[in-house]
Parts: C-alpha cells; sequence; structure tokens
C-alpha cells in the first residue's frame, strides 16, 4: 500500500496544491486532502487553538485535526519566502511548531523549511528533502520538482485567465469541462487573502453570492505577477513585507488606477495582523478615487449568513444605483 | 528651529533627551501617555493595530499640539509590523493635515547608508563623527544607568519594610541620573542611586516568589502600556525579572549578537527554531531560561493581536507543561482595565504560593 501523506485544505492549500500534489504522485506517494471546510472543522479548531489566533489558522488547526488518523505523515511545510523579496506571515513561520506542540497524537510532520534567499537552488533542494523522507532518489525527485512545476504553471496560467482555484484544479483534471460564465454587467474588485476568499465556508459564500447578484469578480490571483511587479512600492518608502499583504496592496493599486472595476471589497479575518496595516493602506487610496466605492468585510468564527448578504446585497443595490444614474447623466 | 520628538518608552526618554540636545536639537519631551493619548490615538489607527501604534500615534499628536515637526523614530526590517509603522504613521498624519518630517533610523549592519543619512539629519550642531561617538558612549552609560537602577527596584520593592518606599526613592533617584551629563557625573549619580534603594528598610527574611516577565519589548518597557505590571508585582510581594531592557536590545539588534541573545535562541530552538519577528522567539527562550533557573512563574506581555507573540502563547503551553512552570498571559490594548488585572495577578500570585508551598512541604507560608 502507498504511504499517505495528509495536505489540509486551508492556508497555502490554495497557491501550492497543484503543484504538492503533482510532486508527490510522481515519487509514488498517495495523497490525502482533509475537504471543504465544514461545522466540524471549524469548531475542532476553536477548541484547539488559541483564542487570539485568527479564523484561518484556527480552521487550519481543524483540518489537521481532521487528517491526523487517516495519514502516515503530514506535509506542514514551514515556508518563509519564495521571492526573494517578502516573507510569508508570522504564524505561517511557526505553524508546523504551533501544530507540533498543540495538538497531541500526531503522524510525523513534515516540515521542510523553504527560503529562496538561501540561494538559487533552495527550492529544489527542500523538494529533494522531502524526497528523500520516501526514498525517492535525488534524480527522481528533481524529475518529480520539474514536472510539478509545470503544473503550478498551468495552474497558475487558468487563474490569470479568470477561473477560480476550485475550478483550475477541476480544469486541471479534465480540461475543457467548464464554460466560461457570460459578461457580468458588474464588476467587483475582492482583494484580500487567497484561504479567506476561496474557503466558501469562511468567506460565507461570498463569491457565490457576488456571482448570483450579477456580479463578476477579480481577485489578485487573477491579475499577472509581472502587472503587480511593476507597481513596485506603491509610492511607500518600504514594501509591506508579507507575500500575501505586498501582493494585496499591488493588486489593489493596480486595479484602482486601471479604472475597470465598479467596486472593491476587502475580505479581512478578524485580528488579522498584517490586513490592520494593509487595510488603512488601501482605504487611503480608496479615499483618492471617488468613483470607485470601497468596502472591507469582516469576517471571524461567528459571522452570519444572513448579514453578510444584507450588507452584500446593499452595497451591489447603491453601486448598480449609482452606474444608472451615471448613465442618465450622460 | 525646527522641534523634535521621539516615541516614549518607560525611562529611557531622559537618554535620548540629553543625546537629542547634544546633536544641537531643539527636544519636546512626549508627555507619559495618558487616557487621553490612547483616546487620541484610537482615533485615528486601524483597529486591529497593536497597541504601541496606538500609543504612539496619540503622543505624536500631543507633541505636534506642542509645536513638534520632526519625529525621530526606529525602522524595522520584518516579519514584525512594528517595521511598518513609521510609514503608516506618516501617511496618518500626512492625511490629516500635518506636515511632519520622519527620520526613520534603520539598523546599521543591514541599512548602513539610510542610517548615516538619518543620522546626519539629526546632527544639526555639524559636530564631528568623533564627537558623536563620544556622545553615544555618554548616552549609552546613561541608559545602562537607567537599566541597572530599574534592576535594582525590582528587587528591593517586594522585601521593603514600609510600602511604597522603593518607588518613592526611585523617583527621586530617576532625577538624580537625569541631572548628570558628563559620564563621572554619570556614574556617581548611578552609584548614589544604588546605594540609596539597598539603604531602603528591608526585610530579609521574607519569603519572595520570584516571577519573570517576557513578551514585547514596548508592552514590557513602558509602564504606561503595561499598567505598571512591576509595580503591582512587588507590592504582592514578588521579586520581578524583565526579560528585556533597551540596552540588551538594541546591542543584539544593532551590531553584534551577544552570548546573552545566542543563549536564548537556543532555548527556544527545540521549540520554535524559525525567527517569526518581534519578540516571538525570545518570549520561548526565556521562558526555557527562567524555568531551568527555578523562577516560580512567567507572565507574558503582548499586545492585542501581535502574532509572533500569539505564536509563542501557543507554543508555551507546550514548554509549560515540560517544565512545569506556571504562565499567564495577557493581551493588553486600550480596553484592559488596571482592576481586572490586578484581580488575575493576585491570583496567579496566589497560586504560585500555594504551588511552593506544596512543593516544599512548610505547612505555614507566611508573606
Amino acid at each position: 500500500m502507498a504511504v499517505k501523506v495528509g495536505i489540509p485544505n486551508a492556508l497555502l492549500y490554495y497557491i501550492y496544491y497543484p503543484l504538492w500534489q503533482a510532486f508527490f504522485n510522481e515519487i509514488g506517494v498517495q495523497v490525502v486532502t482533509s475537504g471543504k471546510t465544514t461545522k466540524d472543522i471549524l469548531n475542532n479548531g476553536v477548541r484547539e487553538a488559541l483564542a487570539d489566533a485568527c479564523v484561518p489558522v484556527k480552521i487550519f488547526f481543524g483540518h489537521v485535526m481532521g487528517l491526523k488518523d487517516r495519514v502516515d505523515y503530514l506535509f506542514i511545510p514551514r515556508v518563509v519566502c519564495v521571492n526573494r523579496k517578502t516573507i510569508y506571515c508570522p504564524k505561517f513561520l511557526g505553524l508546523p511548531d504551533m501544530i507540533r506542540h498543540s495538538i497531541t497524537g500526531l503522524p510525523p510532520v513534515i516540515d521542510i523549511r523553504m527560503d529562496s534567499r538561501q540561494g538559487y537552488f533552495a527550492m529544489l533542494k527542500a523538494y529533494t528533502e522531502i524526497g528523500s523522507i520516501f526514498n525517492a532518489s535525488k534524480h527522481s525527485s528533481f524529475r518529480a520538482y520539474k514536472k510539478a512545476c509545470r503544473t503550478l504553471n498551468r495552474y497558475n496560467k487558468l487563474l490569470q485567465s479568470g477561473w477560480n482555484p476550485h475550478e483550475a484544479m477541476s480544469l486541471l483534471r479534465k480540461p475543457g469541462s467548464l464554460s466560461k460564465p457570460p459578461e457580468p454587467s458588474l464588476n467587483f474588485a475582492v482583494i484580500g487573502y487567497p484561504y479567506n476568499i476561496y474557503d466558501s465556508f469562511i468567506s460565507v459564500n461570498l463569491l457565490d453570492k457576488l456571482r448570483r447578484l450579477g456580479v463578476g469578480t477579480i481577485t489578485t490571483e487573477n491579475i499577472s505577477p509581472l502587472l503587480l511587479a511593476w507597481q513596485k512600492n506603491c509610492g511607500l518608502p518600504k514594501r509591506l513585507f508579507w507575500t500575501f499583504s505586498d501582493r494585496a496592496l499591488k493588486a489593489a493599486h493596480l486595479l484602482f488606477k486601471q479604472g475597470r472595476i465598479d467596486g472593491m471589497l476587502h475580505l479581512t479575518a478578524f485580528g488579522c495582523g498584517p490586513d490592520s496595516l494593509l487595510n488603512k493602506f488601501i482605504e487611503l487610496e480608496a479615499k483618492k478615487y471617488k468613483n470607485i466605492p470601497f468596502m472591507t468585510l469582516m469576517i471571524d468564527e461567528h459571522t452570519g449568513e444572513a448579514g453578510m448578504s444584507t450588507r452584500l446585497e446593499a452595497f451591489v443595490d447603491m453601486v448598480k444605483r449609482r452606474k444608472e444614474a451615471l448613465a442618465c447623466l450622460k | 528651529m525646527s522641534k523634535i520628538t521621539f516615541p516614549r518608552m518607560g525611562e529611557s526618554y531622559r537618554t535620548f533627551k540629553m543625546f537629542l540636545e547634544d546633536l544641537g536639537n531643539e527636544v519636546v519631551v512626549p508627555p507619559r501617555p495618558s487616557k487621553r493619548t490612547l483616546d487620541l490615538g484610537i482615533r485615528y489607527t486601524p483597529e486591529f493595530a497593536c497597541f504601541p501604534l496606538k500609543i504612539l500615534m496619540g503622543t505624536y499628536l500631543e507633541t505636534i499640539e506642542m509645536g513638534i515637526d520632526t519625529i525621530v523614530t526606529s525602522g524595522g526590517v520584518g516579519p514584525c509590523r512594528a517595521g511598518e509603522y513609521a510609514m503608516l504613521h506618516h501617511k496618518l498624519l500626512s492625511d490629516l493635515g500635518y506636515k511632519v518630517k520622519m527620520i526613520v533610523i534603520e539598523p546599521p549592519r543591514l541599512h548602513p547608508f539610510n542610517f548615516y543619512k538619518s543620522v546626519r539629519a539629526l546632527n544639526k550642531a555639524r559636530i564631528s563623527i568623533k564627537g558623536i561617538i563620544a556622545h553615544v558612549k555618554r548616552a549609552w552609560r546613561k541608559l545602562q544607568a537607567l537599566d541597572n537602577l530599574e534592576k535594582l527596584s525590582h528587587i528591593v520593592r517586594p522585601r521593603e519594610i514600609n510600602r511604597g518606599n522603593t518607588t518613592k526613592v526611585y523617583r527621586k533617584a530617576l532625577e538624580w541620573i537625569d541631572q548628570a551629563y558628563t559620564t563621572e557625573q554619570i556614574v556617581e549619580a548611578e552609584s548614589t542611586a544604588l546605594e540609596a534603594l539597598n539603604s531602603i528598610p528591608q526585610d530579609a527574611n521574607r519569603n519572595v516568589l520570584k516571577v519573570g516577565i517576557v513578551g514585547e519589548i514596548y508592552v514590557l518597557l513602558e509602564p504606561a502600556s503595561n499598567l505598571e505590571i512591576e509595580e503591582t508585582l512587588g507590592n504582592l510581594g514578588v521579586e520581578v525579572e524583565k526579560s528585556m531592557f533597551l540596552t540588551g536590545w538594541t546591542r543584539d539588534n544593532s551590531w553584534n549578537e551577544t552570548s546573552e541573545g545566542i543563549t536564548v535562541k537556543e532555548a527556544a530552538s527545540p521549540y520554535l527554531p524559525e525567527l517569526i519577528g518581534g519578540h516571538g522567539r525570545d518570549s520561548i527562550g526565556h521562558t526555557v531560561l527562567y524555568a531551568k533557573r527555578g523562577f516560580d512563574g512567567i507572565i507574558q506581555l503582548a499586545p492585542f493581536t501581535c502574532i509572533p507573540e500569539i505564536v509563542a502563547r501557543t507554543i508555551l503551553t507546550k514548554v509549560s507543561k515540560d517544565y512545569n512552570i506556571p504562565v499567564l498571559t495577557f493581551f493588553l490594548d486600550e480596553q484592559t482595565g488596571k482592576a481586572g488585572m490586578n484581580t488575575r495577578l493576585e491570583a496567579f500570585v496566589d497560586l504560585l504560593k500555594r504551588k511552593k508551598q506544596f512543593q516544599s512541604g512548610i505547612e505555614s507560608f507566611t508573606c
């Protein structure tokens, strides 16, 4: 029987899962995921994690709880830096340690450190090290990594052509199985972290709700990294230190400048450290663009479906009316 | 002439004031953070920004009323949020319509040119490099004197016979050091001050508990933000040791790491091998070291939503179990009340006393 490695469907899952899955499959290891977030997972997470942690981290705890008895290894890499410039949030840096020291009865945790600042081949080295845990030779690890990178590239291309991660993952498995939805009348930017936006349980179905209201969405992942890099430091003396925050701020600046969107939503988790800065910077920038309404949505483990719907409907109605009024004036 | 101010952190302002005046600046000493400072601060800052950011915003707004136009503050390279605060403060202040110049001092090891530029901007009197070094040395001596005095006050306070004596003498002694200017004067003021503290009538036989305080540097060092926790603990008959002082921290972060810093890192490495910014790893390392030195308990202080301390707190649960040492955590923000904190501290101290009593088997443990 093949060795089973568990990957929780939370945090970095939405960014790197295709790469990890392809890599593990290539070296002959079976990948098990924890599935969609459910009420039970959330409750487990809330019970295990510290009360002051943010929801995504609590949910991560819940996913680990759901996985730990079904797998031989848990894959929780310590991803520090992948672009040689920005690092991940301190909670990502200490994630394997937090899990290991607060949940009992865990299978061995694979917590390889991934830090591209250590050298050009740092990532490759990290993956060969993972391979060596499963007795894969350096050569086969290298081949698997190469193949996995190609898969990730395809995945990112799908994201940049407007699909969301769930759709892109099923398109990777079965190309051409989905057709593009019709062009919506309104387009919103949804700024925030992928693990909040795409987890339909934490975000209370935000993307689906918007789609039902006839609003198309664009997220940070849908924008090409080159366009983001072109924003430089967004007029600040220093860049934001954290990868996701830096990307989100750049995306917000770019979308404001392009002016093709009808509104901007910022989805943030209660008590999120980096977001306290990011939200203020976006808010200050939004003041300069009076024609694009901006709203912040805050979520936590108590977020209710009804409250969220009301706020979204009101916002969408307001934007619609404004657009109609402007059309009449012309 | 431009008026300058800086963030206030405990008693260290006495040193910074002297140093900036030596460089030919007109200095406005930031007032001690009060209710008003906080009210001003929280009005304009993000809700989930950490406590230091809010206090500093309030301080800046208060000093702007006093006519300052330049702020000197520290920078940083992450992953702690504090490194971005100067940037956010500047943006918020200019959004409010205040034109203030920010001089951000980055760590000289990583940004030597930036450091040089900030020093040049501060050097209004055009002092030579040699002169600046002499001033830095003197300021450093004063900072050490202030730290030494505070350390001694933590040892004397729980043993004093008349409550409140130590605090009174300590306040007086701070003024002596404040007025000292040359190195000789500082050394003399320091020894007189230490002597004065030592000569406070003490009860040598008193059974005193030892508690280590770990956590984030700002809330550790600014008594207004931690609601004078050391004083409260001292009055409860607890000897306090703070894990961090400005002198030690600056040495670790500006040039070379001291052996002390490396020991802490090693102590923390079985639990947290990665630097996660702020003082998360230090909190864990110090807890391990204090436990090994036989302390009775640990108190962790952290601003609300501080990411590194949340990670540390999650792991400290395990450390506490492994070393059998109780850990109490306070997440501080503008909502923290002194009475609630005192109740928790009293309960914690009572538990520590019971535990000690139980372990030593002594029936009557009196304090």
